[in-house]
């Protein structure tokens, strides 16, 4: 399956991912300028995304520990979510997210 | 009077499971160690980001959680008696003129070490700063990250900022001096341990500190002291007067000291080579996610091999003509004194 990620540069990229894999895990494999520091144990808020509008309802709510990580950043906007906490199944083909900023491998998260 | 300079074998900067390893591998080289780490404890990411969850790819452990690996890694150093400094963080790092090395720490003390261990995972734990404007200009003088000394919050309006152990634990310490504390949290569920949570939820009954559900919008202040504290809430915008700001958002990464030591780098890690993993400069080593090969592997078990054979590097330069024998841990009586089992 597919997902189409656009960095903080601006640049479309159409990835190839696998069912059952974290989106975060997807852009790292394909050396996108995200910084993932926790490795996906929803500890940080370093894989964060800003999903497309006409799929953001497509995914399941965060849990109160993603929601605490995405208000912990300077980007967050209504359709942020944490990469690692999205994980991909055939429904979410096509799927269509933005690299913020915070999620950049040299971001000063703090 | 400033305290003593201290000399050792050698410094591993980082308390992680790899530095924790470092410390057998060079103690059954009869080398000793000093190991700082930022935070307050041993075992790095594993204790600090999944002390909960199970990890499946350590040689000889089907699964181990974060925090079993450390607990089991400090047992297997405990025969070597390394000396820890906790809170810490190594700042300087220069030579000295017998080619051994001069640390100094941000708690002022000295250390001279023939063999410095860099050790440093992703780099130091510090605290996130929040996303609100301009704090930068009241942090150190009242906004803090974290207590030093409690008497910087005797008899002020104190605003806690925060659901996990550290905002409740603090709220909980600095209650009986300060002159008011309010603790606010976006939601009415705490990360904290529940005895804890259970005390601040009676202190609120009782009146001596409020709970608000809300968010930090913004800071008003003077000359880097904060006299309100705008908070954004379900029930509208509200003003709480504060004169110190303790927000609790976690920790975050970063590079740190180590970025100005002057060792090569590659994309924020340090470069060394396969055999010893020695960095740039000869007697500076570098294990674990920290450092950077052709074909590096950010696994636990990779810093572990790592460790192994830059002991045996460390060794030549401590001990410079010592003869080493290769030896074995099961068949050496020597090897397993050191250990205490013999």
């Amino acid at each position: 399956m597919i997902i189409r990620v656009t960095d903080q540069a601006g640049q479309q990229h159409e990835l190839e991912g696998l069912d059952g894999w974290r989106v975060m895990e997807v852009i790292r494999d394909w050396g996108l300028n995200i910084k993932a520091e926790c490795g996906g144990a929803c500890s940080c808020a370093t894989c964060h995304v800003w999903v497309d509008e006409g799929w953001f309802d497509k995914l399941h709510p965060p849990s109160d520990d993603e929601e605490d990580l995405l208000y912990s950043t300077l980007d967050k906007k209504p359709t942020s979510r944490l990469s690692c906490q999205i994980l991909l199944n055939d429904d979410l083909d096509g799927l269509k997210v933005t690299l913020a900023p915070s999620a950049a491998k040299d971001s000063e998260a703090a | 009077m400033a305290e003593p300079e201290i000399n050792t074998d050698v410094v591993i900067i980082g308390a992680g499971p790899v530095g924790l390893f470092a410390v057998f591998e060079l103690g059954l080289l009869d080398l000793k160690c000093h190991v700082f780490d930022i935070l307050d404890r041993p075992g790095g990411q594993c204790a600090e980001l999944y002390p909960e969850k199970p990890i499946y790819d350590i040689p000889g452990f089907p699964v181990i959680t974060g925090q079993g690996l450390v607990d089991n890694l400090m047992q297997q150093i405990a025969p070597f008696g390394p000396q820890f400094h906790f809170n810490r963080m190594i700042t300087g790092l220069t030579k000295n003129a017998d080619g051994s090395f001069r640390l100094t720490t941000d708690g002022d003390e000295v250390f001279n070490a023939k063999v410095v261990v860099v050790a440093a995972g992703g780099g130091s734990f510090q605290p996130k700063r929040p996303p609100v404007d301009g704090i930068e200009a009241y942090e150190g003088t009242s906004v803090f990250y974290s207590v030093r000394r409690m008497d910087d919050f005797r008899e002020q309006d104190v605003v806690i900022v925060g659901g996990g152990d550290s905002a409740l634990d603090w709220t909980l310490n600095l209650q009986p001096i300060t002159r008011s504390l309010t603790l606010v949290h976006r939601r009415d569920a705490f990360k904290a341990a529940p005895a804890s949570v259970n005390r601040m939820k009676e202190l609120v009954m009782e009146g001596k500190i409020n709970f608000l559900l809300g968010q930090v919008a913004k800071l008003e202040g003077d000359n880097g002291q904060v006299n309100h504290v705008h908070l954004t809430t379900d029930a509208g915008d509200l003003s709480v007067p504060a004169t110190r700001l303790l927000p609790f958002f976690g920790l975050t990464m970063k590079l740190g000291p180590v970025a100005d030591w002057g060792l090569e780098l590659n994309d924020n890690l340090i470069v060394t080579d396969t055999e010893k993993f020695e960095s740039s400069v000869p007697g500076i080593f570098a294990i674990g996610d920290i450092n950077h090969y052709p074909g590096k592997l950010k696994l636990i078990l990779s810093g572990f091999h790592e460790a192994a054979l830059m002991a045996q590097a460390a060794k030549a330069i401590a001990s410079p003509g010592e003869r080493v024998v290769f030896q074995y841990t099961t068949s050496s009586t020597k090897l397993q004194k050191k250990l205490g089992v013999l």
